[in-house]
């Protein structure tokens, strides 16, 4: 909800702290409702266009749509092996990121350590992305 | 002046003057509830008719002007004609999932409007760790998508799902990039605090030239992590038909439309605060007066118009640029923007540690 700062410029007398404290409280709880507004926003469009839609059936609407010739053997067809290997390139590097984020935030005040720290993770991940890259797997066959 | 901000709090403290706290509480759920609901209706409207009003200027026609005040209600009457479509679900489908996606990728565009501040202290939830949540929400949507591509049971889906996953988990790495050389920067990962540094000047300005890589890339990753063309592969119209939503219909269609356009909006929004400042007006040094001038433009508008200005550039970017392959797609990622972003954000931690931002 609102979050309220103390040393908001706005801030008048009539506003405690206790009262911003409760309002922050309520911080989680705006998840809980954007997940419900999205269900509520979902389901009343779904449900409205099912009340004034009308419909019928016929085999012919059931079936996969391909331009409208008939679909041949199964549907769920194998795929190229390259979104496998990206997906695992992806997860590395990912997971990266996220140990940047705690990194990112303190850096201005720990300085040039942090930076070595983070160049020697770098490096090591950047090895392993030479090794992927000498391998082909960044090769789209 | 009339400003989002004291409204939000002449409402908090009237509720809570009049009402016990729970249902004060209560009330506020409720009121931000329904301003969020009619905010993504409203952006779909507008979003919907300024992409068709923007690519029909840039190709020298008119584009929609019958319905409404110059075709203003055009968007309106799309909406109402889906409504009363019949949403089919194909033989094959895996109907469960079939089902569920459009909600997935529908909360998921929801859950991004908590942080997103839209003035001063006019924000749903100001959570302290505002950036890492926007990346971690905001790559749920991908579950969704690959859901409606495999529940079709349709060649076209599949491909288009798995195209479209590959190409949203790549960017995501150069977009987090890129938002990370701000986090440097402003040293905090709370949205607030990261505007209230920009008092002084925009990132973009204040970070030299490794900020404005940062915000190039930033905007590369994100208009290829909506979908958006040249990077549209995913729904490629001349050889996918519509990608992972070729067999929805109706209200369905309509919500994964809705929920692409609200993502475009929640990016910029997300790039406007970052990079240029949110809701902070426009200063120059010291022109007392001019910056004067700006402050008296309310904050929302301020958020509201950079906001439509990066939607405006992606807009443009579709009728620029061709669409790319997919290998080419992958390359630029792998081999270009994702070691540009890591130098870039060296570049800028060394500029953070000698203090050379201003």
């Amino acid at each position: 909800m609102i979050y309220y700062k103390e040393k908001c410029r706005f801030d008048n007398s009539q506003n405690k702290a206790g009262q911003a404290k409760k309002i922050d409280k309520m911080g989680a709880g705006s998840m809980i409702l954007l997940i419900l507004c999205g269900v509520a926003f979902s389901a009343g469009g779904i449900i409205l266009s099912r009340i004034l839609s009308r419909s019928s059936y016929n085999p012919q609407k059931g079936q996969t749509y391909e331009c409208g010739v008939p679909t041949i053997g199964k549907s769920l067809v194998q795929l190229n092996v390259g979104y496998y290997l990206f997906a695992l390139l992806f997860l590395i590097f990912d997971v990266e990121l996220v140990f940047l984020y705690p990194w990112a935030v303190v850096v201005k005040q720990v300085g040039w350590p942090a930076l070595i720290e983070v160049l020697v993770f770098l490096f090591i991940l950047f090895l392993g992305f030479l090794y992927a890259h000498k391998k082909g797997a960044l090769k789209w066959m | 002046m009339f400003s989002l901000e004291k409204i939000s709090i002449g409402v908090q403290t009237a509720l809570n003057n009049s009402l016990p706290a729970f249902w004060a509480l209560m009330a506020q759920f409720a009121i931000v509830g329904v301003l969020v609901i009619s905010l993504f209706a409203v952006l779909g409207l507008v979003l919907v008719f300024m992409e068709r009003k923007v690519s029909a200027y840039m190709q020298i026609r008119l584009g929609p002007n019958r319905v409404g005040y110059k075709g203003t209600a055009q968007t309106l009457a799309d909406t109402l004609k889906l409504l009363v479509k019949e949403g089919l679900i194909p033989d094959g489908a895996d109907k469960f999932l079939f089902r569920l996606a459009p909600y997935v990728v529908m909360i998921s565009a929801m859950l991004l409007m908590a942080p997103i501040p839209f003035s001063r202290n006019f924000q749903i939830w100001d959570i302290n760790i505002g950036v890492l949540y926007i990346s971690a929400i905001s790559s749920m949507a991908v579950i969704g998508i690959l859901m409606a591509g495999w529940s079709s049971n349709n060649k076209y889906s599949l491909l288009g799902a798995m195209r479209s996953g590959a190409q949203i988990v790549s960017y995501e790495l150069s977009a987090g990039l890129s938002v990370l050389s701000i986090v440097i920067l402003s040293g905090s990962l709370q949205l607030s605090e990261i505007i209230q540094s920009q008092e002084n000047g925009w990132w973009l300005f204040k970070g030299h030239i490794p900020a404005v890589i940062a915000f190039v890339i930033f905007i590369i990753a994100v208009t290829a992590e909506t979908n958006r063309a040249p990077f549209d592969l995913a729904e490629a119209e001349s050889e996918l038909t519509a990608g992972f939503h070729t067999e929805y219909s109706g209200m369905r269609f309509a919500l994964f439309f809705l929920a692409e356009y609200a993502n475009i909006f929640i990016v910029c929004a997300i790039g406007a605060t970052l990079f240029l400042g949110g809701w902070m007006p426009f200063h120059v040094g010291s022109w007392s007066a001019f910056n004067q001038i700006m402050d008296y433009i309310p904050g929302s508008i301020w958020f509201f118009g950079k906001t439509f200005l990066l939607i405006f550039v992606i807009m443009w970017f579709r009728w620029t640029f061709p669409r790319l392959r997919i290998d080419q797609l992958l390359n630029l990622e792998w081999k270009y923007l994702l070691p540009i972003g890591l130098i870039n954000l060296l570049l800028i931690t060394v500029m953070a540690i000698l203090g050379w931002h201003f």
